[in-house]
């Protein structure tokens, strides 16, 4: 993954996708997106084909609170609830499209009320509970496993950075970015698993490290990866 | 060999690729029971079944999205656009994602969907219903784009297509599928990217796309009782491009006119000019000609919808200028 990040031909999409659109089709993920809301007519195709071919396999679409006003939002879950198509559609509302606040781009609290217009389940859970989204995911899933269609599953959480590296982020108060950063998802998590004798705080942090060190393992990779060479520009245009 | 419409022949191609592969799922607005908008799935909702043949709400983003992800994950989709001129509508889905996805991926992906869509004027239908919009989709590489002209190609080349590994924008005029042709009791595949002399001849080559394909028949017909040899070019495929069947008919009778119904600014036919210049520019004894619809809308009003598409005489006008 660091290797496509830094569009070197030993990433996943062998430099041609980008941070973009990485994807791991082997793994079953059709791809992040560089169109905000265009994951959803894409799932709902892999629930069509997976219900086609009878097999058990759910498809889970995750986009954020800005995709859920496009057209391809509408579309697409009222496709998936009148085919009841094994479909999870996982909001990551964080409140803000790059700049635009979820209070002025729509008129309505919380985002998985849209699911009434479509005559299926939907529900607002705490995004920052790694549990809470677990148990809902989970339900979503087995209901859409056995052929009762979709979900929406709004999961209410924060963006603690810019849209991108550098923005100032004019456009929201900074107390909220601190009550935010209260509740860390992952901080909140590892107090869990300490408190309820999961884990030691000393084995949360070997897992921390090795993690640290993986990704440096990862940088390290790429920066010494190769670069794809410029005739590999004609290559996988088609099948 | 049997003579059936180019509607039937569409039909018969889907049908038997149904009964061939059951990954292939049909879907589209009103193709169910109710046979397509213009009768092209009838009887496949009876013979396959709701499950494979599904009636689709108003949602062109959804049904090209549906194409899209079926094919990625194991279906072999074969979605139907009632116009091709709803295309605005599905274009993300076509053109960024359909066309992408493979070569984002470093080739992970396969994309094997047709997407058909009826084209063209001469049915009273105005602007937003009377399109040809192949340009649109022949310069976005990763997609395949298919003109066929006959009965018998039209279900030759939708077998093909849907056996392709690629997306495949498939154009059907809808002047054509009241038009019959001989088509063979047996199966046949004809490949993409592979022209067809429609006819022989040896002082112009007029190379032409879907429903032109017979008006400039129609066009030599008449000029070979003056004695000009015609020579009719079909490329059947735009993309990709049989240049060769064009760059050597250019080369034996040195002359070269373009006919297609879509607009002249930005029309394949500069593609197809740009072709022979690039390839058969010494063999040329004079300029290019190019015989195209209007820079305008399609009119509503018969007599304007007719003044805006290319006919028979116009072609004929365009033959005689190279002659003289």
């Amino acid at each position: 993954m660091m290797a496509e990040l830094f569009g070197k031909r030993t990433g996943y999409c062998k430099g041609k996708g980008g941070s973009m659109h990485i994807a791991d089709l082997d793994l079953g993920i059709l791809g992040a997106n560089g169109i905000v809301g265009a994951g959803l007519p894409i799932a709902i195709g892999a629930g069509l084909s997976a219900q086609a071919r009878k097999t058990d396999q759910v498809t889970v679409c995750f986009f954020g609170d800005g995709a859920s006003n496009r057209g391809t939002f509408h579309e697409s879950i009222n496709v998936a609830s009148i085919w009841k198509l094994p479909v999870v559609f996982l909001n990551e509302n964080n409140h803000y499209a790059i700049s635009f606040s979820q209070k002025k781009s729509m008129a309505i609290p919380n985002i998985s009320d849209r699911a009434t217009a479509y005559g299926i389940p939907g529900l607002t859970v705490d995004g920052n509970d790694v549990i809470a989204v677990y148990e809902a995911v989970s339900e979503a899933v087995k209901r859409a496993r056995n052929g009762n269609g979709p979900t929406l599953i709004e999961a209410k959480t924060y963006r603690w950075r810019g849209h991108f590296e550098g923005d100032p982020v004019l456009y929201r108060p900074q107390e909220e970015l601190e009550e935010w950063k209260k509740r860390d998802p992952i901080k909140l998590f590892k107090e869990r698993l300490v408190n309820s004798g999961i884990a030691t705080e000393d084995e949360i942090a070997q897992i921390e490290k090795k993690i640290e060190e993986e990704v440096e393992e990862a940088v390290k990779f790429a920066e010494e990866s190769p670069y794809p060479n410029p005739e590999e520009t004609f290559e996988d245009v088609y099948a | 060999m049997k003579k059936i419409s180019y509607l039937k022949a569409i039909n018969e191609a889907l049908s038997e690729e149904m009964e061939r592969d059951s990954n292939v799922i049909i879907f589209g607005e009103d193709v169910g029971l109710f046979g397509g908008c213009f009768g092209v799935t009838q009887g496949l909702y009876n013979k396959f079944g709701p499950d494979r043949v599904r009636d689709t709400p108003i949602s062109e983003t959804a049904i090209a999205g549906l194409a899209v992800g079926g094919a990625a994950t194991g279906i072999r989709p074969v979605a139907e656009l009632m116009f091709v001129d709803f295309v605005g509508v599905a274009m993300d889905e076509i053109m960024n994602q359909a066309a992408k996805m493979r070569y984002m991926f470093g080739g992970k992906a396969k994309l094997p969907l047709v997407i058909r869509m009826p084209y063209g004027a001469g049915i009273n239908a105005a602007a937003q219903h009377s399109q040809s919009l192949e340009a649109l989709f022949t310069n976005i590489p990763g997609l395949k784009v298919v003109m066929p002209s006959t009965p018998y190609d039209v279900k030759g080349l939708l077998k093909s297509s849907i056996r392709d590994e690629n997306p495949v924008i498939f154009l059907e005029h809808k002047l054509l599928y009241g038009t019959t042709g001989e088509v063979p009791e047996e199966e046949y595949l004809i490949p993409l990217g592979k022209g067809d002399i429609k006819r022989e001849g040896k002082d112009v080559s007029v190379i032409a796309t879907g429903l032109m394909v017979h008006r400039a028949l129609e066009a030599a017909d008449k000029l070979a009782e003056e004695g000009i040899s015609v020579e009719v070019v079909d490329p059947r495929t735009l993309v990709p491009l049989d240049k060769e069947i064009i760059i050597d008919s250019v080369k034996k009778t040195g002359r070269a006119i373009i006919v297609h119904e879509a607009p002249k600014t930005g029309g394949f036919s500069g593609e197809i000019a740009a072709v022979i210049a690039e390839h058969a520019f010494p063999y040329l004894k004079t300029g290019i000609v190019r015989v195209c619809g209007k820079d305008t809308p399609v009119p509503f009003s018969p007599p304007l919808e007719k003044f805006y598409m290319p006919k028979v005489d116009d072609i004929i006008d365009g033959i005689k200028k190279l002659m003289m």
